[in-house]
């Protein structure tokens, strides 16, 4: 079959390759028109068919006892208790952010938001996942996309509490936007985006449509390169009120039982939201009319319709007969709606403008036709080994600290974090800064954890290993303010895949995340994969999968925070110590290395570590906890000092060989996490510790305003906080 | 007792406040939806925090021509005790019930944290239940804050004694490293000059049950609770 019907030059602007133009030709017996070959180029791109991920992806474990609804749907959902579902997911907005920083973030924002909003929950959480290159170089982006997360979640009312930002060189080009939103929402009233009922009717609501965006799922599938910033008009704008009220909206539908369901509009816009409603019930289809869809410009096309990504908009179906009822709801908040169409039962996604057919697609070919593509994954060379011995020893373990804790990966996030509302809602029990934070469940005793966590350096080092010490520590955090981990939402960053070395970084890193989820029991409810992170065919990120994790505590009361908390508590390590110097940030800091192996994960000690500090927090022997990540040992145990306003007096730590004191102190050893304990409790815990066959090493007592290891190290609070509250803007 | 909170489309704070009325302070509560035009009997109005109406052209500017709002200004016109936290405070100053206006923080950045207010007035229906001088910590939550007026209005605020919180240090002192938002004299909350309307940027609905990390912000809500059928009598 030709393809001269169609010149190239076309096909690249919907980013279509002539194999797939052929597929579509081969199905439809016909060649597409313009409007059809617009929505197929944005439903096939990567960004919304995964074509290059879905063989993958279909590794991760989705299933467990407390999984509400797994992949597949707007956002996952858990079974929390009391009646209630912890609604969540976790999507990028890299592309436009790299473009236009603030309008990028704003809008990452506000899409997640809309997705939590469509399983009929009520958002009560924002976290952020932030790379970027370093500074000062990378601070219009730093710059832009913190406003822009302020900027949207500030304004719509909901906490932003909790998030990463990280700096690293590969990152200059390519900065990371990686968006959170946790909502609530009673089990019972759970909403799912299908359109059942024939002649049910589609009810298009919130903003007008625009020519903002068009194209933005295919420019999010390619990669950036110099003429990147000429996509500034596939970058949407955001308008974070126009969202409150379609929140407000959404909720006081479920006073009706009118509704059916409801779905995001995000990318690929109107395409997309119809043909995934339509394409989720089987044999469904759905005939619109775009002369009926509201909009914001004059003399747009069909074609610009139904590929516009103007943001704050929900399509809703309606039970047929009922729409006036419904349609008052949105008035009520001053919202725009139109039936734009009906669901029918022959599926086709069928459009008109007026009288005319513009387009006819089986739904089927929209959303599950593009040709999976078979890349072939090729292990690179290893990155530099380390030769540990030749590493000089450490000479002022002071001075080393002080870097660390200055240094752009490790400072304190409070300039980032006092930019975000994070108490709005009034459930904030655990506020930013610590491990995860938590939120209460208002009207019960539960306390939700909320956290994400990627070290890239590891990914990059090592993607299989990478991936798994993403899940464990993301896990760490949830366990040290006493919750236990229940589930997971995803991110896969990476480069262009069809670079053998990237495709073989994306089998690994899912490898890895699916053996590490599998083993600590924790499913995949959600996710998102952004691929193409690269410019101009070099600088290609790390691998960089963030994994978002919520967990749950039965009773909010014992808690726990990462900082100390009393005078005279016992401050111990819980877990052992390595020579795990590879990729750390001691490594980098001091040395000017990223090289080497990523410490080593042993799930089955890790699980036996968890544990022991579960049951320590249930029986109430712990009064802080905090994980050791970035930095080891010593930054952690500085952390819950600056944290908690305590001081520490430890004796002079003297390793044993073969561990060196550099890793004793700044080693990046998994599966270890600082504590404080009042003294009376120290029986039990010792007893606690031997049953789980966890090793506990006593650091020293909590208590003044100096750290202390006698003979090797003494700072005062004031001097770590001087060297910790660098404000990154 | 009846509170009752009014809804802007934009407002956030109102189920917040709804929540430490209802379930905290246990006492009766309302929202007074934005359309509406009666304030169903309430006797004190809280002016929630938000961006009502997004906040477009300036913070408070829209939401002051809200039909409701023709009736908070004749309930405070007749004594009615009024309260503006955050975007409240910002829509009584452009409503023209308080003096002043409040403008980007100095910092030009949004600023959420605790700060410590001293409580400079406690011969009022919002904070009677404080200490004289009392130093409570409250959280703010804005980024346009920063309290201003022309210095005319500024003295007669001081003189008549119209100033009700201001940014301090710990230990109760008015010193500029307290003031977060570039405030002028630190100024953090003020009341007209009959005493019955209350403009504030922190947020005490934030501060009112001790596992959100305090409960200054309570003592407000008690003092309304225990002041407002008074006043109305009076």
């Amino acid at each position: 079959m030709s393809i001269k019907s169609v010149d190239e030059r076309r096909l690249r602007e919907v980013a279509l390759t002539p194999d797939e133009y052929r597929a579509i030709v081969e199905q439809l017996k016909r060649a597409p028109n313009e409007v059809e070959l617009g929505m197929l180029g944005v439903l096939w791109s990567e960004h919304c068919s995964y074509k290059s991920s879905k063989a993958l992806l279909r590794r991760l474990p989705s299933t467990g006892p407390a999984v509400v609804q797994g992949p597949g749907e707007n956002a996952g959902a858990v079974n929390i208790g009391e009646g209630w579902a912890a609604v969540f997911k976790i999507e990028s907005h890299n592309h436009p952010s790299a473009i236009e920083p603030y309008q990028g973030a704003a809008t990452g924002v506000g899409g997640i938001i809309r997705d939590v909003i469509a399983m009929g929950a009520r958002p009560i959480a924002l976290l952020d996942s932030l790379r970027f290159g370093p500074l000062p170089d990378s601070s219009r982006h730093l710059e832009g996309v913190i406003a822009g997360i302020g900027s949207y979640g500030n304004c719509i009312g909901i906490p932003t509490v909790g998030g990463e930002v990280y700096f690293e060189d590969c990152y200059a080009n390519n900065p990371l936007v990686n968006a959170m939103c946790v909502g609530l929402v009673r089990t019972d009233q759970l909403m799912r985006a299908r359109a059942e009922g024939t002649g049910n009717s589609l009810l298009l609501v919130g903003a007008d449509t625009g020519r903002d965006g068009i194209h933005g799922a295919s420019f999010a599938s390619v990669e950036l390169d110099d003429n990147s910033s000429e996509r500034r008009p596939a970058v949407q704008v955001g308008n974070p009120f126009l969202e409150k009220c379609l929140l407000e909206a959404c909720m006081d539908l479920a006073h009706t039982d009118a509704v059916v369901a409801i779905q995001d509009l995000g990318a690929a816009g109107l395409t997309s939201a119809v043909a995934e409603c339509a394409g989720r019930v089987e044999g469904a289809g759905a005939r619109i009319d775009v002369a009926r869809v509201p909009r914001r410009e004059r003399r747009m096309t069909p074609y610009d319709v139904m590929l516009s990504e103007s943001q704050e908009r929900m399509l809703v179906v309606v039970q047929r007969g009922r729409e006036r009822e419904v349609e008052s709801i949105f008035h009520a908040w001053d919202l725009t709606s139109a039936v734009i169409g009906e669901v029918t039962d022959d599926g086709q996604l069928t459009v008109f403008d007026g009288r005319d057919q513009v387009a006819r697609l089986p739904v089927s070919l929209l959303t599950d036709g593009a040709p999976m593509r078979r890349l072939v994954g090729f292990a690179p060379e290893p990155p530099f080994g380390l030769e540990i011995d030749a590493l000089p020893p450490l000479a002022d373990a002071g001075e080393t600290l002080l870097r660390l804790l200055a240094s752009p990966n490790l400072s304190s996030r409070r300039g980032v974090f006092r930019r975000y509302d994070h108490m709005v809602g009034d459930a904030t029990l655990v506020p930013p800064g610590g491990d995860a934070a938590m939120l209460r469940v208002k009207g019960t005793r539960l306390g939700l954890a909320v956290t994400v966590d990627c070290n890239a350096r590891y990914c990059h080092l090592d993607p299989h290993l990478g991936a798994q010490l993403a899940v464990a520590e993301a896990a760490r955090n949830i366990i040290a303010t006493g919750a236990t981990p229940l589930a997971v939402t995803d991110c896969l960053n990476l480069a262009n895949p069809d670079r053998p070395d990237v495709y073989w970084e994306l089998e690994e890193t899912i490898a890895g995340l699916a053996y590490a989820c599998r083993t600590l029991e924790l499913p995949i409810v959600s996710g998102n994969v952004s691929l193409y992170n690269d410019s101009n065919g070099t600088s290609a990120i790390y691998p960089t999968p963030v994994v978002g994790m919520i967990g749950v505590i039965d009773d909010y009361a014992r808690r726990l925070g990462a900082g100390l908390r009393s005078e005279g508590d016992f401050v111990l390590l819980i877990g052992s110590s390595h020579n795990d110097l590879g990729g750390s940030e001691y490594l980098k800091v001091e040395h000017g290395h990223v090289a080497g192996r990523p410490p080593a994960l042993d799930l089955t000690r890790e699980q036996a570590v968890n544990r022991l500090v579960l049951a320590a927090a249930q029986s109430g022997y712990l009064h802080s906890a905090h994980d050791c990540a970035e930095g080891g040992m010593l930054v952690a145990l500085a952390e819950s000092c600056l944290l908690g306003g305590l001081g520490v007096r430890c004796p002079a730590i003297r390793p044993e060989p073969p561990l060196r004191l550099d890793a004793a102190f700044f080693g990046e050893t998994p599966s270890r996490y600082i504590i404080s304990v009042p003294s009376r409790a120290m029986p039990e815990l010792q007893s606690l510790a031997r049953r789980h066959h966890v090793e506990l090493s006593l650091l020293g007592l909590a208590g003044g305003d100096v750290l202390e290891f006698e003979g090797q190290l003494k700072l005062s609070l004031a001097e770590l906080r001087e060297a910790w509250e660098v404000m990154l803007t | 007792m009846k509170f009752g909170v009014v809804v802007f489309p934009g407002t956030w704070s109102d189920r917040d406040c709804g929540w430490v009325i209802d379930q905290v302070l246990g006492a009766e509560l309302t929202y007074l939806w934005h359309k509406e035009d009666d304030l169903k009997g309430c006797d004190c109005v809280i002016l929630p925090g938000g961006f009502a109406y997004g906040d477009y052209l300036r913070t408070g500017a829209i939401a002051r021509f809200a039909p409701v709002m023709e009736r908070v200004g004749e309930f405070a016109d007749g004594g009615g005790l009024v309260w503006g936290i955050c975007n409240g405070f910002q829509v009584l100053c452009e409503a023209g019930l308080l003096p002043g206006a409040l403008i980007r923080n100095a910092s030009l950045e949004f600023r959420c944290e605790w700060t410590n207010l001293v409580v400079e007035r406690k011969d009022l229906p919002f904070t009677s239940k404080c200490e004289e001088r009392e130093v409570i910590r409250v959280p703010i939550a804005h980024g346009e804050g920063s309290y201003f007026a022309d210095p005319a209005t500024l003295s007669r605020l001081e003189q008549r004694g119209q100033v009700v919180f201001r940014y301090c240090d710990p230990d109760g002192r008015v010193v500029p490293g307290a003031n977060p938002n570039g405030s002028l004299h630190n100024i953090a909350g003020i009341v007209n000059a009959r005493g019955n309307v209350l403009g504030m940027m922190p947020h005490p609905e934030r501060c009112s049950e001790a596992e959100l990390g305090g409960t200054d912000g309570l003592k407000l809500f008690r003092s309304v609770a225990e002041n407002a059928l008074k006043v109305l009598v009076s």
